[in-house]
């Protein structure tokens, strides 16, 4: 597993959207940093939950409950693997 | 009572991807039974079961949060809808009953092995939509965006049936206009069968398996697992006609009765069975005599096969219409049997041709039934009765007209 320390914000970001296109079917040239997970990228509590596993496993790093109410847009879930990663 | 009309029909069965299959294979008299050859299966006493091809007919986002048995309900609702002419229905008059014998059982399954192989922050969030046996109802409800309600009669083998009966009081009770009824079953894996087994009430005939469901023969032991679905969509008479729909035929009348004999053994005498056709018959406003032909349950089980066939003597009297039986071709779709046969009781009185029952080369004695033999039986006939019974006691028969 490469760990999201090693990876660029690039490569965090073309990671994040190959999980939301095997987990939700998202195209990968919506997400972007600024795109919101609800309203921009259509993806529901549920499926949320599911990206947020999907990225434990991808990224190796650990997303609590109570981060996951930060985590609004791309750029918030980017900047919490990186961080959750250092 | 008031009738109400069939405008659109879908079925995903063992004999093919829509309605048009089901027809030809009943008429041909095709099977849709194999043997299980995947190695899960390998140690099971009972291998054989029918299935059906959903691939490549949902989108794989779509797929991916649906059990297989919500799969297979969208599947066919959405060609009785297309059938239907996709009507357009003020959203709080459209009601959907859709009923399932067992639910999500492949996603209570697999999930129970992520849970003890990968501990529960790995178990999916959608494990309880896909896993309540109203998730077939729900995901039609959602698709048609049905808001006068959405149900899900559970009555084991006699659910879809059951479905299709609550519908009809729906309609009658002016609390919709339009109904997407029906049922939907998936349970093709070793626990189920393996438990089918354990009650010997599936058939063992390996080395043949497109002979193993065989209603009514002196040499059947026991029934084939299958899955499907299939849904009608119902409308008010008044609504049908103020569209100009397409009418099938009509839903005329239905009839619900309980053994309270045994949790599983059909009562030997029919008599509950034959209380819900007499039911289905009054309600329908049509006496034994007129009923056209018969769409039994028949399972190809031992005793159930001659139980309903008492309850059919007890029921129809002297009268004995042609009997066919779609499980010889289909094996048993529990809670999507009902809905399914329900379809081809209406593709019957529409062509007048009742299908002969496969693999019955030596009829049980004990049968007195006028089960349609070899050949397809051309007997233009205005009133079908379909019955379905169930584990439980559930006994649920349909009379449709043409």
């Amino acid at each position: 597993m490469t760990t999201a320390p090693m990876l660029s914000r690039t490569e965090l970001l073309s990671g994040l959207a190959a999980v939301l296109e095997e987990v939700a079917g998202t195209p990968a040239d919506k997400v972007v940093p600024e795109a919101t997970f609800d309203a921009d990228l259509d993806i529901d509590s549920l499926t949320m939950v599911e990206v947020v596993v999907a990225c434990e496993e991808r990224f190796d790093v650990r997303i609590p409950d109570e981060a996951l109410e930060g985590l609004r847009t791309v750029g918030d879930a980017l900047d919490h693997i990186a961080g959750a990663a250092a | 009572m008031t009738s109400v009309a069939i405008t659109g029909l879908g079925a995903l069965t063992p004999l093919g991807p829509d309605v048009t299959a089901l027809e030809e294979g009943l008429l041909s008299g095709r099977s849709g039974v194999r043997l299980l050859d995947e190695p899960e299966f390998a140690d099971l006493p009972a291998r054989l079961a029918a299935t059906v091809d959903v691939e490549g007919r949902l989108e794989r986002v779509e797929a991916r949060t649906l059990d297989r048995v919500q799969q297979l309900a969208l599947v066919a609702a959405r060609e009785a809808w297309a059938d239907a002419g996709s009507p357009t229905v003020d959203p709080e008059r459209l009601a959907v009953v859709v009923g399932s014998g067992i639910g999500g059982a492949l996603t209570i399954l697999g999930q129970d092995r992520v849970l003890r192989e990968k501990g529960p922050r790995r178990v999916s969030p959608h494990l309880i939509p896909m896993l309540m046996p109203n998730g077939p109802a729900a995901t039609v409800g959602l698709e048609i965006g049905a808001r006068a309600g959405v149900h899900c009669p559970v009555s084991a083998c006699a659910s879809g049936a059951e479905a299709i009966a609550v519908a009809l009081e729906l309609l009658r009770s002016g609390r919709a206009d339009v109904v997407v009824a029906g049922g939907a079953e998936a349970c093709v894996h070793p626990l189920p069968l393996a438990g089918f087994a354990q009650m010997r009430a599936l058939s063992t005939r390996h080395d043949e398996p497109q002979a193993a469901s065989r209603p009514y023969d002196k040499g059947r032991d026991g029934f084939v697992l299958g899955e499907g679905a299939g849904m009608l969509v119902l409308e008010t008479e008044q609504h049908a006609a103020g569209r100009a729909a397409q009418v099938h035929a009509h839903l005329a009348g239905a009839g619900m009765a309980s053994d309270a004999h045994h949790v599983t053994a059909p009562d030997p005498t029919g008599s509950g069975a034959a209380r819900s056709i007499t039911a289905a018959l009054r309600d329908a406003g049509v006496g034994p005599q007129d009923v056209g032909h018969v769409n039994a349950h028949a399972t190809s089980t031992p005793l159930g096969d001659l139980a309903e066939a008492k309850a059919l003597n007890l029921a129809l009297g002297r009268h004995r219409p042609p009997v066919t039986a779609p499980k010889s071709c289909t094996g048993h779709l529990l809670g999507a049997a009902g809905a399914v046969e329900a379809i081809a009781a209406v593709l019957a009185l529409r062509s007048g041709l009742v299908p002969a029952i496969r693999n019955l080369d030596d009829l049980d004695d004990e049968a007195d039934v006028d089960a349609v033999r070899t050949v397809t039986r051309e007997h233009p006939h205005d009133v079908a009765l379909s019955t379905s019974f169930g584990f439980g006691g559930h006994d649920v028969s349909l009379v449709l007209t043409r």
